[in-house]
C-alpha cells in the first residue's frame, strides 16, 4: 500500500519535474501584449471580426494587420482597453444588433403548402421557394439561430426573434439568412420597420396581413420626406439609421403595423 | 389581419418523389417472419419451457423498449418491431428451460443497457441480443449450459444434457441438419434456418455476403484445425443461426460487399478458433461480439471508390 | 447502322415504378396560344437574357426578347404575337425568381406591324460551312432539353485541343411517368436523323450511339426504321430498364465504356458529347427549316391529371393552362412536380411557366406521395448499393447531420448526381438527397468565398 503511493507519487514529481523544466527552457517567446488584448477581448470566438477567434485577432492586432474596433461584441469599452494596451488611439465603436426585418408570423402570413425536409432555411427556399407565401420573409426553419454563437436568436411561431441582451452583432447570421432579411442596426435606434417585401401593396396583402405597403404614411408622419427619417425601396419603407425617428406614435400609426417599437428584446436588462 | 390562405396546399420536398415503399418495420417484420420456422422447430421439440421463455422474452423486450423511450423523453420506437426482433433473436438464443426471470432479466440488458442506452436503434455498437446471451452465459453460467433433451418428456428420467460439442458425441446427419439434438432454442434445426435465411435473401433483406463468408470460413477452419466433423461443426452449436440471423444484423456489421465479406470471414474463424483453444464448446455468439467491434474499422478500410474517382 | 445491347453495365441504380403507361401511347398533342405567356428570360443554364422589350411593346412570334448575355447564355425569343404586359421577376420550377416577360397573346398587332412570325433562312446542311450550323443552333436559342439546360452552341463547340470522338443522343428517358422524348422518337425519328447528320457535321464526324431504354421497342422501330440506311458508325444502343440510365455520366459508360472522371471534368474530356433527342430534333427544325425553338413536348401525366397527355406547347405556357388541356384535375392533388419523380421540383402554384427544359408535369394524390422523416440510420447499406456514383450516402448524411462539411467532401459528395436513388431506397425514409444537395450548396459557397478572398487580396496588394 505505501509503496503504491509512493511509486504513484514519485511518477507524480518525475513528470511535474520535466513540465517545469519544458515550460521554463522550451517556452515559445511572443509578444506578450498579445496575452493583454486577447484578455480584453470578450472571448466569445464568434468570428465576427473576420479573424479565427479571439486570439486570432489579438495577434493581427498586434501585428498592425487589423484595425481597432473591429470587435463588435466587445463594443467600446473593449476598443478603449485594446487602444490603451497597444498605445492606439481610441475608436469609435456603435454597438450593432441584428434585427429581422420580417413580422410575418405563421398567424399572419399565408402558407402556400407544406414544407417535408430537412429544418434548413435554404433547402426550404430552393424547394418551390418554401411553403411561406411572402417570397421575402422569414421562413422560421433557424438558419440564423443555428449560426448564433450566444444562441441569442429563437424561433417561434415561424419567425426567427434576436435577443437584443446577448446578440454580440457578429453578423453571422445575417450571411446565414437566405432571405437576407437580417440586418445589423444600431444597439440604440428604437424604431423598426419590420419588413422586407419591396412589392406592390395589394400583392403583399394577398400573402400577409402585416407586410409593409409602401403607403408613405411613416415618413409623412415623421416630417415628410425632408425630414429623412425614412428611406424608400420598391414599395418598401426602411428606417434611416443615420437619422433614425425618435415618435414611437408611428408603430400605432403604421395601417399594417409593420412598424415596431424595440421588438423581442423586452427582456434587456 | 390574416389573409386567406390559398385553397391548394401541396407537399412540397426535395426530390425524389418516389420511394421503393421499403421500411425498417416492414424489414424487422420480414426477418421475424423468417425466424418464426426456426422457433417452431424449438418450441416442437423442446415443448412448452420454448413456447414461454419466447413469450418472455418478446414481452419483457418490448415493454423494456417503450419505458427506456418514455424515460428518456424520446419519441416512442416500439411501432418499428425491432424491439419484438430483439426479444425473439434473444429467446432463440437460449436453452430452452431457463427460468422466465433469468430470460427477462436477459431482455432487459439488451434493450436498456446494449440499445437504449447508446441511442436506440441504429446506435448500438453490439449485437443486443448477443450482448444479453454474454451476460446471461457469464452471470448465469450453469443454468445457460443446461440443455432440455429433444423430446424431454418421452424420457423423464433423464431431461437434461449436454450438446454434442461439449459431449463430443454427434447424432446422425438427419438429425444434426433436423434439429433433433440438445441446444439454444433456435439454433438447432438447420433446415428451419435455411428456409428463413432462403426467404430472407429472396426479399432481398440480407445479402449472401456474410453468411457465406462465415459458413465457408468455418468449414475451412474445421478442416485445418481439426476436431469434430466439418458437418457436425457446420450444423450445430448455433453457428447458421449466427451466420444467416445474427452476424447479418445491419447496425452491427458493414454495409459494403467487401466489408461484409471481411465481417463473415472473421465471424468464422474467431468462431472456430474459439472452439479450438477456448472454454467455450460453441464459441459463437463471442466472435460475432467481437467482431461487431471491429464492424467500424472494417467500414474504414473498405471505402467505397465513387465512380470516376482515381 | 446496328442495333446492339449495351455491354457495359454500370454499379448501383433503382427501379422504380415507371407508370409510363399513362401517356406512353399518347399521340403528341399542340396546344394552341394561351392568352398570357410568361417568358422567363433565364431558361437555360447560365446568365439570364438581356430583356430587350418593355411594357407596351407589341412583339411578333420569333422575335427576340432577350439577347444573349455572356459565354455560358443564350437568346429568348417570343412564342407567339403579343403585347408585352410587364416584365417583371417570376416564380420559376426550381423555386427562385427570375426575370420573365409576361405577354397578352390576344392583343391585336397595332398598324403598320407586320404580324407574321419572324423565321432564319433556311440552310442546307450538307453545303453550309460548320460555323453556320454553329451560329444557327445559337441563333434559335437551343439548350439541352433533357433538364440542365446547357447551351447547345457551347455543348457543340468543343475547346481547342479536344476532340469528340463519341457523339451520344440520349433517349434513354429514365425518369418515371415522362413520355415526351419516347413520343418524339416515335413521331420524328426522321428530324432526329437529321439533327444527328447535322451535329456529325458541326462535331467532325464523330460515331453516333443512340441510348434507348429497352422498355420503348416503338421508338427503337422508329429509330431503326429513320437510320436505316445512314452511312458511317451509327448504333442503337438499347440499355437495360434502370434508372439513372440517362444520367450524362451513365450513358457514357453504359454506351461506349468510357468513365468521366471526378468534377470539374466534362464528357468532352473523355471525348463524348452527349445530347437529348428533343435537342437533336430541335437543330434539324431550326437548321433544314429555320424554325427557332419556340414550343416543347411536356408529359402531363400523373394519377391526378383527369386525361395524361403529351403535349406540344409554346414556352411560357402555365401549369394552369397546361392542366386545364388536360381536362383539369382528377380527385384531389397531394402533389404537383415540374419533370419526373425522381428528380423533378415540386412546386407550390400551378402559376409557373413552363420553359425549354420542362420535360413533364405530374399531379400525385395522397396516395403516391410518401413523406420523409429522419430516423436513425439502421447501416442497411441500400444506399450504398443503390448509388450509381458508388457513394458512401449514408455516412454523408451522418456527417451533414453533424454538420461536418469536411468529412462529407472527403466522401466525394461533390460527384454526387442527386438523382434521388439513395432516398428512394432508405427504410428509414432519411432525405438522404437532400443532405447530400446541402453539403455540395455549402461546400461551393465556402469555395466561392475563399474564391473571393483571394481575389481581393490580389486587388490589394
Amino acid at each position: 500500500m505505501l509503496i503504491a503511493i509512493a511509486v504513484i507519487a514519485g511518477i507524480g514529481f518525475v513528470g511535474a519535474l520535466a513540465l517545469a523544466i519544458a515550460d521554463r527552457y522550451l517556452a515559445v517567446k511572443e509578444d506578450p501584449r498579445i496575452g493583454l488584448v486577447s484578455a480584453a477581448l470578450p472571448g466569445a470566438n464568434c468570428g465576427g471580426c473576420g479573424f479565427p477567434g479571439c486570439d486570432g485577432y489579438a495577434r493581427a492586432l498586434v501585428a498592425g494587420k487589423a484595425p481597432n474596433g473591429a470587435c463588435a461584441a466587445g463594443g467600446a469599452a473593449v476598443a478603449t482597453e485594446i487602444a490603451r494596451i497597444l498605445g492606439l488611439e481610441a475608436a469609435s465603436v456603435t454597438r450593432r444588433v441584428a434585427l429581422v426585418k420580417c413580422c410575418g408570423s405563421r398567424s399572419e402570413t399565408i402558407r402556400v403548402g407544406d414544407y417535408n425536409g430537412l429544418c434548413d432555411c435554404g433547402l426550404a427556399a430552393a424547394t418551390a421557394g418554401g411553403d411561406k407565401g411572402c417570397r421575402y420573409g422569414c421562413l422560421g426553419y433557424g438558419a440564423c439561430a443555428n449560426v448564433c454563437p450566444q444562441h441569442a436568436i429563437s424561433i417561434t411561431d415561424g419567425l426567427a426573434k434576436v435577443e437584443k441582451r446577448l446578440c454580440i452583432g457578429c453578423g453571422k447570421c445575417v450571411s446565414a439568412c437566405p432571405r437576407r432579411l437580417i440586418e445589423l442596426v444600431p444597439a440604440d435606434a428604437t424604431i423598426h420597420v419590420l419588413c422586407n417585401n419591396p412589392v406592390r401593396g395589394p400583392e403583399v396583402r394577398k400573402v400577409c396581413g402585416t407586410g409593409c405597403l409602401g403607403c408613405h404614411l411613416c415618413e409623412r408622419n415623421a416630417g415628410g420626406p425632408a425630414a429623412g427619417h425614412f428611406t424608400f425601396s420598391g414599395f418598401l419603407a426602411k428606417v434611416n439609421y443615420e437619422n433614425p425617428p425618435t415618435d414611437e406614435q408611428l408603430a400605432a400609426k403604421c395601417p399594417a403595423k409593420c412598424i415596431s417599437v424595440d421588438p423581442h428584446w423586452e427582456s434587456a436588462e | 389581419m390574416k389573409p386567406k390562405d390559398t385553397s391548394v396546399r401541396y407537399l412540397l420536398s426535395s426530390s425524389p418523389h418516389a420511394h421503393a415503399s421499403v421500411s425498417v418495420t416492414r424489414l424487422m417484420l420480414d426477418v421475424i417472419l423468417a425466424l418464426l420456422p426456426t422457433t417452431a422447430a424449438g418450441i416442437a421439440f423442446f415443448g412448452w419451457p420454448a413456447l414461454w421463455t419466447v413469450l418472455t422474452c418478446v414481452v419483457s423486450a418490448v415493454a423494456t423498449e417503450a419505458l427506456c423511450r418514455r424515460a428518456m423523453g424520446r419519441e416512442q420506437t416500439v411501432g418499428d418491431l425491432s424491439a419484438v426482433l430483439t426479444g425473439l433473436l434473444l429467446a432463440l438464443n437460449l436453452p430452452a428451460g431457463l427460468p422466465l426471470w433469468m430470460a427477462a432479466a436477459g431482455s432487459v440488458f439488451a434493450i436498456a443497457i446494449a440499445k437504449q442506452v447508446f441511442g436506440g436503434l441504429g446506435m448500438n455498437p453490439f449485437n443486443p441480443a448477443l450482448a444479453a446471451r454474454a451476460f446471461l452465459l457469464i452471470s448465469f453460467t450453469g443454468p445457460m449450459t443446461t440443455w432440455l433433451k429433444p423430446f424431454w418428456w418421452r424420457s423423464p428420467e433423464a431431461m437434461t444434457t449436454a450438446t454434442p460439442l461439449a459431449t463430443q458425441e454427434f447424432p446422425g446427419f438427419a438429425d444434426l441438419f433436423l434439429g433433433i439434438m440438445p441446444g439454444c432454442i433456435g439454433e438447432v434445426s438447420a433446415l428451419a434456418l435455411l428456409v428463413g435465411a432462403a426467404y430472407l435473401l429472396v426479399r432481398r433483406v440480407i445479402t449472401w455476403h456474410i453468411p457465406v463468408a462465415f459458413l465457408a470460413t468455418c468449414a475451412a477452419c474445421a478442416l485445418v484445425l481439426g476436431g469434430a466433423p466439418v458437418h457436425v461443426q457446420l450444423l450445430s452449436g448455433g453457428i447458421v443461426l449466427g451466420a444467416c440471423f445474427m452476424a447479418t444484423d445491419y447496425v452491427t456489421s458493414p454495409a459494403s460487399a467487401k466489408g461484409k465479406l471481411i465481417f463473415g470471414c472473421g465471424c468464422g474463424l474467431l468462431c472456430m478458433l474459439i472452439r479450438r483453444f477456448g472454454a467455450y464448446p460453441e464459441g459463437c455468439s463471442f466472435a460475432i461480439l467481437i467482431m461487431n467491434a471491429f464492424a467500424p474499422l472494417i467500414s474504414r478500410w473498405t471505402k467505397p471508390k465513387p465512380f470516376g474517382a482515381k | 447502322m446496328k442495333t446492339v445491347t449495351s455491354p457495359f453495365r454500370f454499379k448501383g441504380g433503382v427501379h422504380p415504378d415507371y407508370n409510363k403507361e399513362l401517356a406512353r401511347d399518347l399521340p403528341i398533342e399542340t396546344l394552341s396560344c394561351p392568352a398570357e405567356l410568361v417568358v422567363s428570360l433565364s431558361q437555360h443554364l447560365g446568365a439570364p437574357a438581356t430583356c430587350l422589350v418593355k411594357p407596351g411593346d407589341y412583339v411578333v412570334k420569333g422575335q427576340v426578347l432577350g439577347s444573349r448575355t455572356g459565354f455560358i447564355s443564350l437568346a429568348v425569343h417570343a412564342p407567339a404575337n403579343g403585347i408585352v404586359k410587364a416584365v417583371e421577376p417570376r416564380l420559376t420550377a426550381s423555386g427562385g425568381q427570375s426575370p420573365a416577360v409576361v405577354l397578352d397573346t390576344t392583343a391585336p398587332a397595332p398598324e403598320g406591324v407586320d404580324p407574321t412570325e419572324r423565321v432564319l433562312a433556311p440552310l442546307d446542311w450538307q453545303t453550309a460551312p460548320r460555323e453556320d450550323l454553329l451560329r444557327r443552333i445559337e441563333e434559335a436559342g437551343i439548350c439541352g432539353m433533357g433538364g440542365a439546360g446547357f447551351p447547345t452552341c457551347v455543348k457543340l463547340n468543343p475547346p481547342p485541343g479536344k476532340r469528340c470522338e463519341f457523339l451520344i443522343v440520349n433517349g434513354a428517358e429514365c425518369e418515371p411517368y415522362l413520355c415526351a422524348d419516347h413520343r418524339v422518337m416515335i413521331e420524328r425519328a426522321d428530324r432526329i436523323r437529321t439533327g444527328v447528320e447535322i451535329m456529325r457535321r458541326v462535331l467532325g464526324d464523330p460515331a453516333v450511339r443512340i441510348a434507348v431504354e429497352a422498355n420503348k421497342p416503338e421508338a427503337i422501330a422508329a429509330l431503326e426504321r429513320a437510320f436505316a440506311d445512314i452511312a458511317g458508325d451509327v448504333e442503337i444502343v438499347v440499355l437495360p430498364v434502370l434508372y439513372p440510365q440517362g444520367s450524362e455520366k451513365h450513358q457514357i459508360y453504359a454506351t461506349v465504356g468510357r468513365v468521366v472522371p471526378e468534377p470539374p471534368a466534362l464528357p468532352i474530356d473523355v471525348g463524348c458529347v452527349v445530347e437529348n433527342v428533343g435537342t437533336v430534333a430541335a437543330i434539324a427544325d431550326a437548321v433544314e427549316k429555320g424554325k427557332i425553338l419556340l414550343s416543347r413536348v411536356t408529359t402531363v401525366s400523373g394519377d391526378a391529371v383527369a386525361t395524361p397527355k403529351n403535349v406540344e406547347a409554346p414556352i411560357g405556357t402555365s401549369y394552369a393552362d397546361l392542366i386545364a388541356f388536360c381536362g383539369g384535375t382528377k380527385g384531389t392533388p397531394a402533389k404537383m412536380i415540374s419533370g419526373g419523380t425522381m428528380m423533378g421540383f415540386a412546386v407550390a402554384t400551378d402559376r409557373i411557366p413552363t420553359t425549354k427544359t420542362t420535360s413533364g408535369l405530374l399531379l400525385l394524390s395522397e396516395r403516391r406521395v410518401f413523406r420523409y422523416s429522419s430516423q436513425a440510420c439502421i447501416n442497411c447499406g441500400r444506399c450504398l448499393r443503390a448509388c450509381p456514383m458508388n457513394l458512401d450516402v449514408a455516412e454523408i448524411g451522418k456527417a451533414v447531420e453533424s454538420d461536418d462539411m469536411a468529412e462529407a467532401e472527403s466522401l466525394h459528395v461533390m460527384s454526387c448526381i442527386e438523382c434521388g436513388a439513395c432516398s428512394f431506397s432508405c427504410p428509414a425514409y432519411r432525405p438522404l438527397t437532400q443532405h447530400c444537395r446541402r453539403a455540395k450548396g455549402t461546400i461551393r459557397a465556402r469555395l466561392a468565398a475563399a474564391r473571393a478572398a483571394v481575389a481581393s487580396a490580389k486587388a490589394t496588394t
